[in-house]
């Protein structure tokens, strides 16, 4: 082919473009179709249409916005008219989109329904998780944990089925709605390192520790009696109160001393005298302010659904 | 074009191909695929098959719902990979095709073939034969060569916008969208689509034509590489055609076959038949060139003026550039058994996997953030995500159960009972509790299984999963 186009290039019926390389060495020229250039001028033609319609040149600091095609959106109540960009038309999307009008649409039935009508039906149920995970995330996640385990002594584990302020939906609710306030007063004061050692040994025997029966004796008293007045709040089972948030003790579950990490029995009673000692200030926020009543209903059925709630 | 030495033109215009029409062996063989090809593209769309979930549609691709409807098989969008085999299989038979036959698919399967050729026939019978088309052409603008040409062009764009609006009835219900498309109430993909179909066919077929396999057409560009010199192409026998002394036309003295051997001359009678009806204009007596979509019209037209001669047949055929030079073609060769052995074991791999494919998926993923995490009765939990994925047109009611993990609970909250709409997924959360077992720490695998019956078929599906357990207690 190559030789047979030489041939013809010597013959001078294939036109080179003149050029010569190393004295021999030719170009050949073979034409583009002319409907090629016509393209060539019809993208030139649409970049200068293109500026008139969008935003396309620098002047200064600012630059052309182009005409004849804004986008107009909802700022909270105030609508807002701007120039075509693509900031513009998310929030227009997101407002007005085909998606998110299926995504209010899912909202409002999951509003409707009732708490048991939600989790009994597997598909309320994924949206409910799908949307319940994002909120989560963006509002709860910093304290909690992504995956809603906390952090020992300092957020609750979600994800147990331990509940400090109650585990039924209505209880979760609350807690969203209005924030949770957990006190425990610090005993330093009341106690004598003697006493706070017996209420230590009689707090670790509740949950099956081996303990200096004698010891956690004289510490019942104090929990039971005047003396310390535990039983005010963890009630004289020790099994709490949810309506003061006051934890379980007999439970395997410790939420503020960590004493299943612990591998020696001095640290143990270690953790926990620092508690007993020191008490508990831990709140979290109020969020019906920050929060729409679906949002928290959302999140009210994520969080039951986390460990199983009550 | 004859442009001087020191005048250099970068663009040129299209040189006019009005090609003659001929009939012949393989001009049937193309009229036959065409009119096959046709029948299934424009009759599809309106064959009925009974569906539950949706419209009664044999071939359906619903992109809203993420659904492709092929008669008795619907493809869901995790089988994406049948695309992928498809596809595999459609290159692989191409490579193989190619390697052999030459390029086949372009001359006859191709749909820049077929159109084109749908729109040559609409220009023949409008403007005439190949000499009254140039005359026409050369002709100045008379009210006949203006309706001739209006016509031309109205048919053309009738073909289009049949072609256009045929495509977009695959992608919905056929007979509904006909109606909406007609009173304006059809969706705008549905019109933009039509319109833009319709513009993309009349200029392809109506205007830029060979353009699009000389320019535009990757497939014509690497198919050539695929050539070697066993390949089946369309070719001139240069030999016979130009003896010693070259191709002559027949005059006297020379008409006769041993006139013409005596003279040393071939049997190329320089007609120009094979010139007249080539689509993309070329000079099959070159040899092989780019240009060429092996359609074969020209051995369809010089076996005509051999058969009218009285002489042998096939002075341009299908043949190798080894037979050409007296050689044999080997087929059996490493290329092109390797080319064959993909193409098959891309046709098994589909077969198999839309053979066995399930009616129902299931796939578990275990949540990570935590783990585990202990209950206030020392049990330990784990929890799961569980998709699950009806692909059948009929509503299916599941059950959950674990096996191989004794001892261990499913809590489902308060979900009594998973249904799946036909043609659906959903998303389950899954918490599984179990006693730690002493001294057992590490990752426990187990078995969930969803069960489900649909009339008297059973169907069940199981995925390994794991539990993490800490026997120490931590």
């Amino acid at each position: 082919m190559s030789e047979e186009k030489q041939d013809k290039a010597q013959s001078g019926s294939v036109q080179t473009t003149g050029h010569a390389w190393d004295g021999d060495i030719q170009e050949f020229n073979n034409p583009l179709p002319r409907w090629w250039l016509w393209g060539f001028y019809a993208t030139v033609v649409f970049a200068v249409v293109y500026w008139f319609f969008y935003p396309a040149w620098p002047v200064g600091q600012s630059y052309t916005k182009g005409g004849l095609n804004s986008i107009t959106y909802k700022v909270g109540d105030k609508e807002v008219t701007t120039h075509w960009n693509t900031r513009a038309l998310l929030m227009k999307d997101l407002q007005e989109g085909e998606e998110s009008l299926e995504q209010r649409k899912y909202m409002q039935q999951v509003q409707a329904a009732s708490y048991e009508q939600i989790q009994s039906d597997s598909n309320m149920m994924q949206f409910t998780r799908a949307v319940g995970k994002t909120l989560f995330a963006d509002n709860c996640a910093a304290c909690h944990g992504i995956g809603g385990a906390g952090v020992v002594g300092l957020f609750p584990n979600l994800v147990d089925d331990d509940w400090l302020w109650g585990g039924t939906v209505e209880e979760i609710q609350t807690t969203l709605q209005e924030g949770r306030n957990g006190f425990m007063p610090a005993f330093k004061k009341t106690f004598t390192d003697e006493q706070m050692s017996d209420v230590v040994e009689y707090v670790l025997g509740l949950s099956g520790h081996e303990v200096d029966a004698g010891m956690a004796k004289r510490g019942g008293e104090l929990f039971n009696g005047e003396g310390g007045g535990c039983h005010y709040c963890h009630t004289r089972e020790a099994t709490g109160m949810t309506s003061v948030g006051s934890t379980n003790l007999t439970d395997g579950i410790w939420t503020v001393a960590n004493v299943p990490a612990q591998k020696t029995p001095e640290s143990r009673r270690q953790v926990v005298r620092d508690v007993i000692k020191n008490g508990i200030n831990r709140q979290m926020p109020a969020w019906k302010e920050r929060l729409s009543p679906e949002e928290i209903k959302v999140l009210t059925v994520y969080v039951h659904e986390l460990g199983g709630g009550k | 074009m004859s442009a001087s030495k020191d005048q250099i033109i970068l663009f040129e215009e299209r040189i006019p191909i009005y090609p003659r029409s001929v009939k012949g062996r393989f001009r049937t063989i193309k009229w036959s695929i065409l009119i096959l090809a046709y029948g299934v593209y424009f009759i599809l769309p309106w064959v009925r098959w009974p569906r539950e979930s949706t419209v009664d549609q044999a071939v359906m691709f619903d992109i809203q719902d993420r659904i492709f409807y092929l008669f008795g098989m619907i493809v869901n969008p995790q089988d994406i990979f049948w695309l992928a085999a498809f596809l595999m299989i459609a290159a692989f038979l191409l490579f193989f095709v190619t390697a052999i036959a030459g390029r086949a698919f372009c001359g006859y399967f191709c749909f820049q073939t077929l159109w084109t050729d749908v729109y040559i026939l609409v220009e023949h019978l409008v403007q005439g034969e190949r000499p009254a088309r140039i005359r026409l052409d050369k002709g100045g603008w008379t009210s006949e060569k203006i309706l001739k040409k209006g016509a031309t062009h109205f048919l053309w764009l009738l073909v289009s916008f049949v072609t256009g609006l045929t495509f977009t009835l695959y992608w919905a219900d056929a007979y509904e969208l006909i109606g909406q498309f007609f009173t304006g109430a059809a969706p705008f993909p549905a019109y933009a689509t039509t319109l833009f179909l319709t513009l993309t066919t009349y200029v392809m077929a109506g205007l830029a034509r060979e353009q699009v396999c000389t320019y535009m057409c990757p497939y014509a560009r690497f198919q050539s590489i695929m050539f070697d010199n066993d390949t089946q192409i369309v070719a001139y026998d240069e030999k016979r055609g130009e003896g010693e002394s070259g191709r002559a036309k027949l005059a006297k003295g020379r008409k006769a076959a041993d006139e013409r051997h005596e003279a040393n001359l071939g049997d190329c009678i320089d007609c120009g038949f094979c010139v007249q009806v080539c689509p993309t204009g070329i000079d099959i007596r070159n040899g092989l060139q780019m240009s060429c979509i092996s359609c074969a019209l020209c051995i369809d037209a010089c076996d005509t003026v051999m058969d009218n001669l009285g002489w042998q047949r096939g002075l341009i055929r299908y043949a190798s550039e080894n037979e050409l030079e007296g050689g044999k073609s080997h087929l059996l060769k490493l290329k092109n058994i390797a080319y064959g052995l993909v193409l098959l074991a891309a046709v098994a791999g589909l077969v198999w996997s839309v053979a066995t494919h399930s009616l129902l998926s299931m796939a578990v993923t275990q949540v990570r953030n935590p783990l585990y995490v202990v209950l206030s009765d020392g049990r330990l939990q784990n929890s799961y995500d569980i998709k699950l994925n009806n692909k059948t047109e009929k509503t299916m009611r599941l059950t959950l159960h674990i096996e191989g993990l004794p001892g261990a609970v499913m809590d489902l909250g308060r979900l009594k009972k998973i249904e799946l709409a036909p043609l659906s997924s959903v998303n389950v959360y899954v918490r599984l509790k179990a006693q730690p077992i002493k001294g057992v720490s590490g990752q426990m695998p187990f078995m969930f299984i969803v069960q489900t019956s649909l009339g008297d078929q059973e169907i069940v599906q199981s995925k390994q999963a794991l539990f993490t357990m800490r026997g120490n207690g931590q």
